[in-house]
Formats: C-alpha cells, structure tokens, sequence
C-alpha cells in the first residue's frame, strides 16, 4: 500500500495566502511516500513546504511557476500503475476530458493528473483514469466560479487505486472516495 | 598593605582561627568548672581576635563564625544560673568588666538577649540600651558584624503579638524602633566603608562590599516578619524611616540594594497601598542607580500580584497604581538626565507589559505610554543604538501578542509614530511582525482606513525609504518580505462591495509606490483581489439609471487595466500578458465586449514587443489559444481579428514542432462544443492541414539535418486531433482523411531506421482507442465502423 498525495493550483501567494489551517493539520511528515503536484506553487517557500511533508516530489511546470526547473510533463511508475503529470494550461481546450485523454495515451500511462481548472474531477476513461485534485488553496479561477480548496490522497495496492479527495466545503473538510481498477495491462514497462 | 596577597590573608586568617581555638580551649574548660570569671576573662581573650582589620569581609565572616559558635556555649552557660550563681541582672553588670570595647560589646549581647528571655528587665530597655552602645564599634566590617550578631541574638526575643514576649501596640513599636535604629546604624557603617582606603581600589571595594549587603538587608528582613506590623504602620512609619535612610545615605550600591530589597521582602499588598512613597523615593536616589531594574521589579511583582486574582483590580483601580507609576516613570527619566535612551524605554516596555497585564482593557493607557516614548524620542535622529532599538521592538511587539488582533494595534495613534524612530532595517522587522501576527491571526482588515493606517505602519516594506542603498538588500530577504506583503494583501477584505473597492483603491495607491522590483509580487494578488471583487458583483444590475453606483466592474476593469499596465512597464511583460488574459476572461463573464479586447489587445501587444524568448513564447501563445477558446463575448469581426491574429503568431513560433502543436491547438478556436459555440468545421480543417503541412516540413528539415527521419509523435497527435473532431461530428473530418493519416504513419513507421518506442506506444495507444470505440457500439460504434486499423 503506498499513499500518493495529489494536489496543485496553490497560486501562493498571487491568489491565497497559505495552504487552510485544517489542510494543513492533515498533512503531516511520514505518512506519504510520493507527492504529484501539478503545478503553479507559486513560490520557493511552498516547494520547501512539500518537501517537509516527504522528500519524494513530482512537480510540473504551470504557468505562473518562475521555477523553469520543472518539467512540461512526467511520468512516474508506482505499483503496477504508470502515471503521468501535466498542469493541464498547454491542453487545450482547458479541462477538457477527450483532450486529456490524449494526452493520457500520448504519455501511455494509467493515471494522469492534471489541474489548471481549479474544479476537483475524476473519469475513468477508456482503460486508465483521469484526475484533477482541483486547488489546495480554493484559489480564484477564471474557468471555475466558487472553488473550494481541495487536494487528492491516491492508496495504490498493486491493481487497485482508492482515490480519496479532501475538500473544504464551509469550513469543514468532506472526504469522498472512488475506487479503480486495473483492468488491462498498460503496454511497454 | 594593598599590595598583601591573599596568602598573607589566609595566614591572618590561620593565625585568628588559631587563636580562637586556643582561648576556646581554657573557655571550656572554665565552663566544665562552672568558674565564671575564667570563663569570661577567656572568652573575652577570644573575641580580641575579632578586632583585626586585617582581613577582607569575606575572611572575617569565617573568623566571626567560628566566634559565633563558642558564643552560643557561653550563652548556655549564662542562661543557667545555678551554675555560676550570678543572676542575670549582676552578669550584664559584670561583662562590661571587660578591658575592650568589641569582646565586652559581644558579651553584652549575649548577656542582653539571655536578660530579655529571663524576662527580669523589659525587652525595650534592653534593646535600647544593646543598640545605643554598640554606636561604640565605628570600624565598618567590626561593626557591622557586631551589629549583625546583635540582630541575630535578638531576633527571636523581639517582642511581637505572637512571640513568647508578649507584646502590645507600644511594644511593637519598640520592636520596630530596635531594628531600623539598628538597621540604620548598620547602613551607615556599610555606605562609610565607601569613603576608605583608595580610589584606585574602588572595583574591589565594590566587591566587598557587595559581599556584606545581606547584612545589612538582613535587618528588612526582620522587619518583614514582625506580624504586628500593619498596612498602617508600615505606612506611617517603617517604610519612610527606611527610605529616609536609603535617600539620605547618598551611596549608589546602597540605594540600589535597598530599594531591590524593600520590594523583595513586603508583601505587595503594602507595596500597592504606598506606592506614592515608594515611587516618590526613586526620582530622589543617585543619578547612576539602576532604578529601571528597580522599577521594573516593582512592576513586575504588582502585575503578578493583580492576576492573582480577580478581585483586587479595583484596589488597583482606587489607587491610580498606572497613573502613579506612569507619573514616576517621567520624573525619574526627568530626573537622570544622564539616562541612555534604552534605559528610558525599557522603562517604558515594562511599564506596558505591566498595563496590558493588568489593564488589557485600557487601550488609552497603552497609547499614553507609547506616547510617552515617542516624547521620549522626539527631536532625536533615528535610533542606532542596537538595544534601544530592541527595547522599542519589544514595546511594539508586546500589544500585537496581547491582542492577537492587529486591528486594536491600528486604533493607537502613537504606534505609527514609534514606529517612525527605528532604523530602516528594523522598521522592516517590525512590519514584518505585524504581518506575521495578522496571518497567524487570521485578522481580516475590513475597512479602508484601517488599511490605510496598516499601510503607513508597514511603508518600509513597500516603498524604498530615503536613504536605503538598493544595492545593500539581500536578495532573499527581498523576496520573502514581498511575498508577505502579497499574502497580506489577501487579508484586506470587507463583504460589502463598496468598502472593498475602497480597499482596493488603497491598496492600489501604495503598491503603486514600490518601483519595478515590487511590483511583480504585489500587483497579482491585487489584481485577483479585484477580480474576485467582480465575480461577486457579475449578475447584480450594473448602473441604475439616475443613481451613482459606486462599485461597477466596468469602473474596476479601468483600474485594473492601469494597474496591469504598471506591471508591463516594470520588466514583467509574461506576468502581465497572463493578467491581461485573467482579466479578459473576467471582461467575458461581465459581458464587456471592449474591455476583453481592450485586454487581449494589450496581451497581444507584449507578446509582439516584450516575450523574446522562444519557450516562453510557446507557454504565452497556448495561454492565449486557451483563453481566446473559451471566450464568447465578441462579435465576428472583432473575433476574426483576434484568431487570426493567434494563428498568425503561432505558426510564427520558432520550432517546427511548437509550430505545428499550437496550429493544431488553433483548431479549437473554431469550434466550440456547446450550444451556442462557434462551429466552422471548414477552418477547423484548414488548421489541422496546416499543422500537418508543418509536421513534414519538421519532418523533412530532421532529414537534411541529421540524416534520420524526425518523430512520428507529431503525426500521431494530428491524428489524435482528427479523431476529436470526427468524434464531434464535424463534416469536414472524413473517415477517410483519418484512414489516409493511419497508412501515412503505419508508412512512416516501416520507413524509419531509427524507431521511437514512445511514439510507437502512443500511435498503439490511438489505434486501441479506435479499436474501442469501434467495438462501443452505438452511434459511436456506427461512426467509427468506417475506419480500419
């Protein structure tokens, strides 16, 4: 069992000051192995924060990162399950499930995660899965009106993923859970 | 003599303990005879030793203990009667037999308290008559030991309301008058120990002195536990005979010590109720006593004493204790002229800490203190004594801790202005303090006064204050004081829009302020800010015929324009753009089909005169496709110009194949899958024929170059993008086109010496697509039986 933590769109400190207390009180050192974050931090301080919650960090580049260190995309393999990672700006049209598909085939990968919309979202489509954990920060979105802060807690077991997502909703923070499958075999490991 | 190392003393010390052993000697043994005169010509012989000045106090204590101890034999002694057959009142006649004045004093002493406890003369004369004839002892350290073994012998035969010498008011009174005639004499043999021997030893007479001060203190000491002192007798007259001797002495360490002690020994109950006479002291004691540590002892132990309990704020109250000590303070920095500046505002710091400790509710007495400082520091330069400037850190620092609630801070018209005496550096410490406490507080600032006010407490952080040399910032430094700010920033906020585009506009006039390098980190967060402020007000009415709407998003959209506009100026043209495409979008949602070209025209503009750099340009032009994309508030023509203009730039890119992937991405410009979205399937077409025609050109240039065919990976995403469209029922995208580009990759892919395993998989990963939709069924199914893979 491996704990993946998913999240992106923070936006500190253009949009919101800082990650909710409450979100903050939840992540504690030593209970994640991986972190995915998509993207668009927007400052050191808050890559040194990630760092603190585990060491293991996947970062790609969004478009208000000044970091030119983080690449456009990555993949990683954790388990049995082949992910990949992208902001999601350079997709367009923006969010749009049948373009991130092919994005999902382009990087040949069983779970992609993107952000950039700022709307938690997440499909099953075709044989793999396709996740927005949304903004950790809730912060303003031109394509999402009314966001709640939230982020994505992935429990990878071998051929089984249990998405759960966080989600602040008035102050309280909502858990909801969905289950995966891996049905096929993801070509060329 | 000076000059006598300490071998010489301990010698003389050997030599005394050697006498006092020996006289000790012949003293016991008169006592096994019970033959008093022996015993009292021998023990007179050993307290000779006693007389000499040879030896440092410390020296001399040891020698007086050792005394100490025969004499509490020889008082055993004189207490049984029926051993020397002497009554007591014949004994206290016969010791002053004794040829020296100190022995005879010591045995007098002894005498006297076993007198007392026999009850046959009364304690006071006694007493009296012990204290009076010690004044024959004038050598300090002799004396002072005299005095101090006096004290002792005595102490527990004074008459009291609960001692065995049962005692009324008068006694009492007796009892008192003994130990401040006593404690007076003792002072003065102390501070006179000032005036001898050289100046050039004055550092080791300090210490010596110093050594003795319990001594002398000791005295307070008893006073303290006499019960039969009340509030009123301490009032009327114990405490002013003490401070008459501490103020009259003249002697710094004297005064220094003593007022530390009243304060150590009384009960702070007595301390409140006297405090006039207390305080009245300090302005009186010498120019160089450390009176703040004094005072800030006193204050201390008063703000403990308060939240003891609940119930003696009023006392508190009656007595003015603030005003009192507020009055005190002024008239000691008045009267120590010579004080430096941080010993004027410790006074101060602790004088608020006593405040909020016990008056957290009186904010005007906290705005008197920092008041009182910035008299204090009025007409002076800025502070660069690096304590001070501590101490004013300190003073600012403890209301924010108190209150957890900047705002209570913003209501101190004296705050701003302390603030205006630190250096630079330290102006930006403190502003970085109140920042730090309205984040971890969570404080909202909900007025645009406030803010103002904030703004002028934090203006070190926003602007450059004259005379900083930019050069000297530290780079990091820099970057986490702006970011605090932009964070701050989010914390200005009020739920009517109205107050809120007043906070805006304040915030806007100050960041304004800052130059090219802060504006980067501070114009995004206010620009969102606005931005959420327009969201809020999307969906009300705009202008009501007639009447002035303060806060319209149209009015917002000017002053967010100038402001992004400041930001294009200040060397950030790709932050800019990226605001300019927010704002666009927000233009989109109010229906302000001007304001969104306005936007995009300016967006357009830098991407043409200010984005050089190739892979930015790449992340720039995706921004405007997928902003542009999803924007449906323009009418054709301005619509034409606008993807015509995005095409335009994006073919103009410098790689092939960023060429060929932002053409393709055009494509969703003209066709919108919603209702109402724009669907022009012909230009669509024409796009993905234009990348394709870009993937052979990068395909072609990758052959002359470098001798290999270029990826695939382009073809395959046309393809991808080809299936999109068919899928969306465009007319133009044919089955037939997609078979035509399945054989032209399968082709390519048979061609190729140098196999790329990631576009294989991806070309794989599209035909299993297909293969799936195929075998969907359905319409989808029916769409996709034309094809063959």
């Amino acid at each position: 069992m491996v704990l993946v933590l998913a999240l992106g769109d923070l936006h500190i400190p253009h949009r919101a000051p800082d990650l909710p207390p409450k979100f903050k009180s939840m992540l504690v050192p030593g209970k994640i192995q991986h972190i995915i974050c998509t993207g668009n931090l927007c400052i050191k301080e808050v890559h040194d924060y990630l760092k603190t919650i585990c060491p293991d960090l996947h970062i790609t580049r969004g478009e208000y990162d000044d970091e030119t260190r983080y690449p456009e995309t990555k993949t990683l393999t954790i388990g049995q399950f082949k992910l990949g990672v992208c902001h999601g700006h350079q997709v367009i049209p923006w969010g749009d499930l049948d373009s991130l598909a092919m994005l999902q085939r382009q990087l040949d990968v069983d779970i992609l995660v993107t952000g950039h919309t700022h709307q938690f979202t997440a499909y099953k489509h075709e044989a793999g899965v396709v996740i927005n954990p949304g903004s950790a920060t809730g912060a303003y979105s031109s394509v999402t009106c009314d966001v709640n802060p939230s982020f994505v807690l992935m429990d990878i077991d071998a051929t089984r993923v249990v998405v759960y997502v966080y989600e602040l909703v008035d102050g309280e923070v909502k858990v909801d859970k969905i289950d995966f499958k891996k049905t096929t075999a993801t070509t060329a490991h | 003599m000076i000059t006598s190392g300490i071998e010489d003393e301990d010698k003389w010390l050997a030599e005394g303990i050697a006498g006092i052993q020996h006289h000790a000697f012949y003293m016991h043994r008169a006592l096994d005879a019970n033959n008093l005169r022996e015993a009292l010509k021998y023990s007179a012989q050993l307290l000779s030793e006693l007389r000499t000045s040879r030896l440092s106090p410390h020296k001399y204590f040891e020698l007086y203990m050792r005394a100490f101890d025969e004499l509490r034999k020889l008082e055993m002694f004189f207490k049984e009667q029926d051993r020397h057959g002497c009554s007591v009142a014949d004994l206290y006649e016969l010791v002053q037999h004794a040829g020296n004045i100190l022995p005879r004093l010591y045995l007098l002493c002894t005498v006297g308290s076993v007198y007392i406890k026999s009850k046959d003369a009364p304690a006071k004369d006694v007493l009296k008559d012990l204290v009076e004839m010690c004044r024959g002892v004038q050598h300090p350290i002799r004396g002072l030991f005299l005095r101090s073994y006096l004290a002792q012998v005595s102490r527990d035969k004074l008459p009291d309301i609960v001692s065995e010498c049962e005692g009324d008011a008068d006694t009492i009174m007796d009892a008192v008058e003994f130990v401040l005639q006593n404690f007076i004499e003792m002072n003065k043999l102390w501070v006179r120990m000032e005036l001898q021997g050289p100046v050039r030893v004055i550092e080791k007479r300090n210490k010596e002195r110093n050594e003795l001060r319990d001594l002398v203190g000791k005295n307070l000491h008893v006073l303290s536990q006499i019960e039969g002192i009340d509030l009123e007798m301490y009032k009327d007259t114990v405490l002013p005979r003490i401070l008459e001797q501490v103020v009259n002495c003249k002697d710094e360490l004297a005064q220094y010590y003593l007022m530390d002690c009243i304060i150590q020994v009384f009960p702070d109950e007595y301390h409140l109720q006297t405090l006039e006479t207390l305080l009245g002291a300090c302005p009186q004691l010498q120019p160089m006593v450390d009176i703040k540590t004094v005072l800030s002892l006193l204050m201390e132990r008063l703000s403990n004493y308060a939240a003891s309990s609940p119930e003696l704020l009023p006392e508190f109250l009656q007595v003015e204790a603030f005003a009192k000590l507020s009055n005190a303070i002024g008239k000691v920095i008045e009267a120590q002229v010579d004080m430096p500046v941080v010993g004027a505002i410790t006074l101060y710091v602790s004088l608020l800490t006593f405040t909020l400790r016990v008056h957290p509710d009186r904010l005007d007495y906290v705005d008197q203190v920092l008041g009182a400082c910035v008299k204090k520091l009025s007409g002076k330069a800025k502070l660069e004594d690096t304590k001070a400037t501590k101490q004013v850190v300190a003073l600012l620092s403890a209301p924010l801790e108190k209150y957890n609630d900047i705002v209570t801070a913003l209501t101190l018209s004296n705050y701003p202005r302390v603030m205006d005496h630190l250096d630079d550096g330290t102006n930006k410490v403190m502003a970085m303090v109140i920042i730090q406490s309205i984040m971890t507080n969570n404080t909202c600032i909900s007025t645009a006064d406030k803010v103002e006010v904030l703004f002028e407490l934090i203006k070190g952080l926003i602007k450059d204050l004259d005379g900083t040399p930019v050069d000297e910032l530290d780079e990091e430094d820099f970057k986490e004081e702006q970011n605090s700010v932009a964070r701050l920033i989010h914390m200005l906020y009020n739920d009517d829009p109205e107050e809120m585009l007043k906070i805006i506009c304040t915030v806007r006039k100050h960041i304004m302020t800052g130059g090219a390098k802060r504006l980067p980190f501070t114009v995004p967060p206010l620009v969102f800010s606005a931005l959420k402020l327009i969201r809020r007000l999307q969906g009300q009415d705009g202008e009501v015929d007639g009447e002035e709407v303060p806060a319209t998003p149209k009015k917002i959209f000017q002053l967010l324009n100038q402001t992004v506009e400041a930001l294009s100026y200040a060397q950030s043209p790709e932050l800019a753009l990226r605001l300019y495409l927010q704002c666009a979008e927000a233009a989109n949602d109010s229906d302000l089909e001007p304001v969104a070209y306005e936007c995009f025209t300016q967006a357009f503009l830098l991407y043409e005169e200010e984005v050089a750099d190739s892979k930015a340009q790449v992340t720039a032009i995706h921004l405007v496709i997928g902003t542009l994309q999803r924007m449906n508030v323009f009418g054709v023509e301005n619509r034409d110009t606008l993807t015509h203009k995005a095409t335009g730039y994006s073919a103009k890119l410098l790689k092939k194949p960023d060429q060929c992937r932002a053409v393709y991405a055009c494509s969703h410009l003209f066709w919108v899958d919603d209702q109402d979205g724009i669907k022009d399937g012909e230009r669509v077409l024409l796009c993905l024929k234009r990348s394709l025609r870009i993937a052979n050109a990068a395909q072609q240039m990758a052959n002359v170059a470098r001798g290999s065919s270029g990826p695939i990976t382009l073809f395959v995403e046309i393809l991808n993008k080809y299936l999109y469209f068919f899928e969306k029922g465009n007319p133009q995208i044919t089955g037939a086109a997609i078979q035509g580009l399945i054989e032209l990759i399968k082709n390519m892919q048979s061609d190729t010496t140098t196999p790329d395993r990631a576009s294989d998989a991806f070309f794989a990963s599209a035909l299993r697509y297909i293969q799936f939709q195929k075998e969907k069924g359905g319409a989808m199914g029916e769409l996709y039986n034309t094809i063959n893979v």
